[in-house]
């Protein structure tokens, strides 16, 4: 509000403090208008369209805030009020989606949500029944073996830039090449582990093995980073107080530095997991899809997850609804995979932190 | 300088001698080595596609469907990737920036934190899921209610010349997903920035009676540019290789087009792969990974621009 349109109040009348204001009741009533004029699109029909009636809500409540406070306080406040509705909607808007996958996801994925879906397979199923559980076996196996392979790795080129190689030209470009590795689509690192393995095993090789390796070249620069930012953290004085007592330096990093970060490590170690769990398309080029249980990696073609949802969906098969409901249900399985995950990393982030350290 | 940034050669003296001496060569040649096999490794993949897709690229047109050469064949793929990113980053970047001005700026501080653990959510969906979401939910409802809509009312701008979809398998459906997809690292990357803000500018600029809004374009905006500008880079980088919600989604077909409701689109390169390589052998597969490695070159490019903007400092607050 300008200075120019609040002219001093003379004496005897009441303060002009709210005087120009958008009062709550004015406030109430645009947003209940707004809310029926978005019922009104889909009361004729009569039945609920939630993403017509939140979206119609949400600009008409901003069209009419900012009218009505153009109006009563002047253009700057409308324009103030305006965007601090756009805002508020946009961030509406972006849960809707969320909240309409979670729906759909735990709504169809509970049909099939059942002991046959965890403890059958595929071989032989025709139709309705069948289940997964060569799928959960594969990820377990191809993720275990990608922990395995990035984690030491991983957390090897930390060590290098956060303790030995700091400022120098190569962990310069260590750090850089880490950046690069964030980039690459994943789809880039299914066709280097297939490239790969080609070049050794001959043409049209799939094994769980080469899919661990697509993923370890997603997973890798997630551990560097995470890693080496806790390392980071960790007070020098901590270091300085074990060269002191004259403990040599890789002894103060395996038994000051890394217990000091070792929280944050598996915490970051974690979310890497929780990233490439539900890789698909390097998957889908390197290991492929069988109906059976493989336990070896090393040999033959495995069934995953992800790329099992992929497949039941889109070849259902006859009837389609069996398949696409054990689509649903992979999928459901997997985002509880990944929502375990997060909580481990949480509980483990606070359950680890050495105690008397903030 | 401290003694932590003793170089790798000189560790501090130690009374057990020899053998942690020995402990100290070991441990730093496996960190050293470590550091050193990322280099190798991304290498490795850039050599590695090269050879795989140099059969390809020398081979006579005639042993592949269609007789196409590899420029011919990966045109209209490249137009679909640039093409299908674009949109996303046109629908994400607005939303992103909101998003993050709402949690960085705009709701109540004790909500922030479990509203940005929302947005983080998303992020971590797994893009099969997006994909079956897509075509389940989103793809019915756009096809329903919007597309025969912008066919009848927009029809004479190119993209929405129609004729309008009834599948929902169209390059809007997947440039929505995408977007879904990619808000997330926009709007954390610009959160991040926004929430630098010297608090004396923005005080500084409330203190002369600017009002939120006015505030936040005053001293926020220009604070964050950059790092707004390299998030959606970043974004954009994503949604160029993302394969699986645009492999589920688009029906896809050999052409250039602007149209992005009609069932009629370019594919893009990550989802052509995920399309084709499972049941392609011998030069096929080549030809495959020879798009793969335009799209590493791509993405390659994009990232390293990203990171040229975010290098260059959260200038912003100077200009």
């Amino acid at each position: 509000m300008t200075l120019t349109e609040q002219r001093p109040a003379p004496s005897g009348q009441p303060s002009t403090m709210t005087a120009g204001r958008l009062g709550t009741p004015r406030h109430i009533a645009v947003a209940v208008g707004a809310v029926v004029l978005g019922a009104l699109t889909w009361l004729p029909s009569g039945s609920i369209n939630w993403a017509h009636w939140v979206v119609v809500t949400l600009v008409a409540y901003c069209a009419g805030i900012y009218v009505v406070s153009r109006i009563v306080e002047g253009r700057r406040q409308g324009v103030d009020r305006l965007m601090f509705a756009v805002v508020t909607s946009c961030f509406a808007v972006v849960m809707l989606p969320l909240v309409s996958l979670v729906w759909t996801v735990v709504e169809r994925g509970s049909a099939r949500f059942d002991a046959t879906f965890f403890t059958e397979t595929m071989r032989g199923v025709v139709g309705e029944g069948g289940g997964a559980y060569h799928a959960i076996v594969g990820t377990l196996i191809v993720t275990g073996l990608a922990t395995l392979m990035s984690v030491p790795f991983g957390l090897f080129t930390a060590i290098y830039l956060a303790e030995y190689g700091h400022g120098t030209r190569l962990a310069k470009a260590i750090q850089s090449m880490v950046d690069v590795m964030t980039g690459i689509p994943s789809i880039v690192a299914g066709l280097f582990a297939y490239a790969l393995f080609e070049l050794i095993f001959g043409p049209g090789t799939r094994s769980g093995v080469a899919g661990a390796v697509a993923l370890t070249v997603l997973m890798t620069p997630v551990v560097v980073r995470s890693a080496e930012e806790m390392l980071r953290l960790v007070p020098d004085e901590l270091r300085e107080a074990a060269y002191a007592l004259g403990v040599p330096k890789w002894k103060t990093i395996v038994k000051v530095v890394l217990p000091t970060a070792i929280a944050g490590i598996i915490t970051g170690v974690v979310l890497a997991i929780a990233r490439v769990i539900g890789e698909t398309a390097p998957l889908l080029v390197t290991v492929g899809l069988t109906q059976g249980v493989n336990w070896n990696p090393f040999d033959g073609r495995m069934t995953t997850l992800p790329v099992f949802t992929y497949y039941q969906y889109v070849q259902p098969g006859l009837p389609p609804e069996a398949g696409q409901d054990r689509a649903w249900t992979a999928a459901l399985t997997l985002m509880l995979i990944v929502a375990v995950l997060f909580s481990v990393a949480r509980i483990l982030s606070t359950a680890l932190k050495p105690k008397g350290l903030k | 300088m401290t003694i932590t940034d003793n170089p790798p050669g000189a560790p501090p003296a130690s009374p057990t001698g020899q053998t942690s001496k020995l402990g100290d060569r070991v441990f730093g040649g496996l960190s050293l080595g470590a550091g050193i096999l990322i280099l190798v490794t991304l290498a490795a993949v850039a050599l590695f596609l090269i050879t795989e897709a140099w059969p390809a690229l020398g081979a006579d047109t005639s042993e592949f469907d269609g007789d196409d050469t590899f420029i011919q064949y990966v045109g209209p793929l490249l137009f679909g990737t640039i093409w299908a990113a674009f949109l996303a980053l046109l629908i994400a970047l607005p939303m992103a920036v909101a998003v993050a001005l709402f949690i960085s700026h705009y709701a109540p501080k004790r909500l922030a934190v479990t509203f940005g653990y929302f947005i983080d959510l998303l992020a971590a969906i797994p893009s099969v899921v997006f994909g079956i979401w897509g075509i389940a939910v989103l793809a019915p409802i756009l096809s329903r209610s919007v597309f025969p809509w912008l066919e009848d009312n927009l029809g004479f701008l190119p993209f929405f010349a129609g004729p309008a979809s009834t599948s929902g398998r169209t390059m809007m459906t997947a440039a929505v997903v995408l977007a879904v997809m990619i808000l997330p690292i926009i709007t954390a990357i610009s959160r991040e920035v926004f929430l630098q803000t010297p608090r004396l500018h923005e005080e500084a600029s409330l203190a002369l009676g600017a009002t939120k809004w006015e505030m936040i374009r005053q001293a926020v905006i220009p604070y964050g540019r950059s790092g707004v500008i390299s998030g959606a880079m970043l974004g954009l980088g994503r949604a160029l290789g993302e394969t699986m919600a645009v492999a589920i989604i688009l029906s896809p077909a050999d052409l250039y087009t602007f149209n992005i409701i009609s069932n009629q689109n370019p594919n893009t390169i990550a989802s052509n792969i995920a399309l084709k390589f499972p049941e392609s052998s011998g030069l096929e597969v080549n030809r495959l990974i020879a798009t793969g490695l335009v799209l590493f070159a791509i993405t390659f490019l994009v990232n390293a621009l990203a990171r040229r903007v975010a290098g260059a400092g959260f200038s912003g607050a100077a200009g």
